[in-house]
């Protein structure tokens, strides 16, 4: 919505004599992400140009590997903007995989999209529910949610992976390839594209952002604050659950496991991008770009030979920076 | 100076200066305080009065002139050197944390130290209950503040002071949230305070307050002490008169309309309006083309009546017609779909998304005005932004920019700008040129007659008389939540008259 385009537009008056104000005005705080991202790539081309980072094949991974936490931080977007917090997208995910997968094996391909599906609708409803109407701050409420939905999953299987033999679903959701692009990197393109038309350029998008950033100013100008909070939340629900079916189809099988640990990722990607984390700005490219990141930063340290452990320092490291880069003074 | 009297000042500023941005706000104002004694400081909006009570507070430095304490010069240049000068503040807006407990707040930052140099709680609390037996007031020093009313709330600001050994308490408004029979308790406390030999500065616009319990008056106006007399020396008329000034009646007369209200349609009609203390019993009417304006003290019940009007806080009974049908609103969608818009009192708090741009403000309620299909016409809204700020003459560099850095007079042009941007037939203005430059304001006020002129009814709440009077063809006077007098603007003379209705006299 709102592009810095000080230049040439500036008060005439005010800059002319102050090149310095001009330069202070284009605020390159916003741009930090695709900076970072650019930089970050450019290090890894050279330092791993010999390991393949390059390669058309390892592009195409990295892409593939975010595609879930791209879905889920797409609707993490909204929350944010929103000045709320969804903590419970991880294992909503994990139960959606799991319900889905049962659903596939008793009734078909139909009832297990939608059994999946309704998992999202339930818990964000649930969520939405409880910060609007009774006013819980939605880190409790998601925080509680997390637990109960990762706990369900866990339940209903009994711990045990729920394999799903139904190739047209796992086709759909994850394994299938339309010609050369995956079906995953897909799947969030369409998340992404939707989620940025309707963050900037519809009502709805308009008034997340207005509720996010003075919620008062926005009650005053007529707006349902507590139906948009509601709203946020119930997409977060359903875009955790739909990345839950994706986690499901790219690994043939339901699992309480899937999505563990999700939301981090996906509050990381979406502060990375350039959203508030006190609300009323957002927007879901730069999201994009904030997962993206997340996810060169992954490949490039495990194709430079780092394991695991080292890996997690490293990576916690450069967000912390990079955030602390995007802050305002 | 005269020498003899020197001893009984325990506060004397001497010719103190202080401008802001070049702008003096402060000309060599004298202001003396003596032991024991209530003294009344008074004057309009701008008068100097908070700025002279944050020096004295450490909050601002002066630009020039001295303070003396007991009679010895001291340095004024925090908070902390107030407070070790034995001056104390009650806050208007209280500076109590409501999650610790009455003795917590008393002691903060100043905790008692028991052995092992960890807070001596139990101390606390005794001490607090000394403090509080010498003011032989009843409070439990163990209680959460959060749980007590305003009255405690305050009383915990004045043994916060006392604690601190203050032989000077600033009090500003401070029945402003009290009632009756509270605040008849805070003067009985005043009263015991003095003979105690703690003096009193008494800031407040409520004549028969400062009448009853304060012994001198000091009038600013203009930055300038206009007067300090004894209150058996001045009469209630003079001291309105000293706080009104004459200077500014110029630019802000009335101007008659060629509609006024008489001849137009009752457009907006309440009755028997009551929504908890501060709206009780409110009828009225309002007709095309009319301004009305709402005139009262503090916490007479004049936001609070526009609040229930925009359905932001639900009227608990009574009844809004609006060209004769009646209709129910309790949530400003209603309202807004009715027809109404308010200019909220707090432009920054409730007005405005402060971080968004000028166009985003803008077109937050018009955004169902410019979708095509699911989505917003971007060029409809660039196209219609524009109009407004060029129609309300918003002084913005580009439509893009963050509308928090504008100045207080164009953010109050892009509240009225959003508003009148969706057409209402009736609007309400709270409080609608605070903060704003003299230029603005009658922008502003000429803005608000060529609404009238062109039929819609307009609501002007307002602090100030000068500007009531300017565009009100008549005023409701609000006391305690009531409607005390209905006067058509050809009854009121002057400001003077107004007050004194205000006031009650």
């Amino acid at each position: 919505m709102s592009k810095t385009s000080a230049i040439g537009t500036g008060d005439v008056t005010a800059s002319h004599n102050n090149f310095g104000g001009v330069l202070r005005e284009l605020d390159w705080r916003r741009y930090v992400i695709y900076i970072g991202f650019v930089v970050v790539f450019i290090f890894f081309a050279v330092l791993l140009r010999d390991e393949g980072f390059l390669s058309a094949n390892n592009l195409l991974n990295i892409f593939r590997q975010t595609a879930t936490i791209t879905v889920i931080a797409v609707g993490m977007t909204y929350v944010i903007a929103c000045a709320e917090i969804d903590l419970s997208v991880g294992s909503t995910a994990g139960l959606s995989s799991v319900a889905a997968a049962m659903a596939i094996s008793h009734w078909g391909l139909v009832p297990g999209v939608l059994a999946g599906l309704a998992v999202g609708v339930v818990v964000g409803a649930v969520n939405g529910s409880l910060v609007s109407l009774l006013g819980i701050p939605s880190f409790l409420v998601t925080l509680g949610m997390l637990g109960i939905a990762a706990g369900a999953a866990q339940w209903i299987t009994a711990s045990a992976p729920q394999p799903i033999l139904d190739d047209t679903f796992n086709t759909i959701f994850g394994s299938g390839n339309l010609g050369p692009i995956p079906g995953l990197v897909l799947w969030s393109a369409v998340a992404v594209v939707i989620g940025a038309i309707v963050l900037s350029r519809t009502k709805f998008g308009r008034q997340v952002l207005a509720t996010g950033g003075n919620r008062t100013a926005a009650d005053f100008t007529g707006i349902n604050t507590k139906r948009i909070k509601f709203q946020v939340l119930l997409i977060s629900g359903v875009v955790a659950s739909i990345a839950g079916m994706l986690y499901a189809g790219r690994l043939q099988s339901g699992r309480f496991q899937w999505g563990t640990g999700d939301e981090l990722s996906a509050i990381a990607a979406v502060i990375l991008g350039g959203t508030s984390l006190f609300g009323g700005s957002g927007t879901v490219i730069g999201t994009l770009f904030g997962s993206l990141l997340i996810g060169l930063i992954n490949n490039g340290l495990i194709l430079a030979g780092l394991d695991s452990s080292q890996q997690q320092v490293v990576r916690g490291c450069i967000i912390i920076l990079a955030v602390a880069l995007a802050r305002k003074k | 100076m005269n020498t003899g009297t020197v001893s009984d000042n325990v506060v004397e500023m001497r010719a103190i200066s202080k401008s802001f941005n070049g702008v003096n706000v402060l000309n060599e104002v004298d202001f003396e305080v003596k032991k024991g004694e209530v003294h009344a400081l008074a004057g309009g909006n701008g008068a100097g009065k908070s700025t002279l009570m944050k020096i004295l507070q450490g909050v601002y430095q002066a630009d020039g002139g001295e303070i003396l304490i007991d009679g010895k010069p001291v340095r004024i240049n925090s908070i902390q050197d107030a407070k070790t000068a034995g001056i104390g503040m009650v806050f208007q807006e209280f500076s109590l944390v409501p999650s610790l407990s009455v003795a917590q707040n008393i002691f903060l930052a100043a905790e008692p130290l028991g052995r092992a140099g960890l807070i001596d709680d139990r101390g606390a609390v005794r001490r607090a209950k000394e403090i509080f037996a010498d003011m032989e007031v009843k409070v439990d020093p163990r209680a959460q503040v959060s749980r007590l009313g305003t009255a405690y709330w305050q009383l915990t600001e004045i043994a916060k002071a006392l604690s601190q050994n203050a032989q000077v308490l600033i009090m500003d408004e401070p029945t402003a949230s009290l009632a009756k029979h509270e605040t008849e308790a805070l003067f009985d406390l005043i009263e015991r305070l003095k003979k105690r030999g703690i003096s009193i500065i008494y800031i407040s616009h409520r004549m028969d307050e400062v009448y009853r319990i304060a012994d001198r008056i000091t009038i600013l106006r203009d930055g300038r002490r206009l007067l300090t007399e004894p209150l058996t020396n001045v009469t209630p008329e003079q001291i309105v008169e000293g706080i009104v000034g004459k200077k500014i009646e110029g630019q802000l007369a009335y101007r008659e309309r060629s509609r006024t209200g008489e001849e137009g349609a009752p457009l907006l009609q309440v009755r028997g309006l009551n929504a908890g203390p501060r709206v009780r019993d409110v009828s009225f009417t309002l007709r095309a083309g009319e301004i009305l304006g709402l005139a009262g003290l503090m916490g007479s019940g004049r936001t609070e009546l526009a609040r229930v009007l925009f359905g932001i806080d639900r009227a608990v009974s009574g009844e809004i017609t609006l060209r004769g049908k009646k209709i129910n609103i309790s949530t400003p969608r209603q309202a807004i779909a009715a027809g109404l818009a308010l200019i909220p009192e707090d432009r920054r708090a409730q007005g405005l998304v402060l971080e968004h741009s000028v166009r985003d403000n803008l077109l937050l309620p018009l955004l169902g005005t410019i979708e095509k299909g699911p989505l917003l016409d971007v060029s409809a809204g660039k196209t219609l932004s524009s109009s407004l700020i060029k129609k309300f003459a918003v002084k913005v560099a580009h439509p893009n920019r963050p509308v928090r850095l504008l100045s207080g007079g164009n953010q109050q042009k892009v509240v009225l700008a959003k508003w009148l941007g969706t057409d209402p037939d009736v609007l309400i203005l709270d409080e609608p040129t605070a903060g704003v430059d003299i230029g603005t304001k009658s922008e502003i006020l000429d803005m608000i007659r060529d609404l009238a002129s062109a039929g819609k009814a307009v609501i002007v709440i307002s602090s100030e008389y000068p500007e009531l009077l300017a565009v009100s063809d008549r005023v409701l006077v609000l006391k305690d939540g009531s409607v005390i007098r209905d006067m058509p603007r050809s009854e009121i003379a002057d400001e003077e008259s107004l007050q004194l209705a205000v006031q009650g006299v």
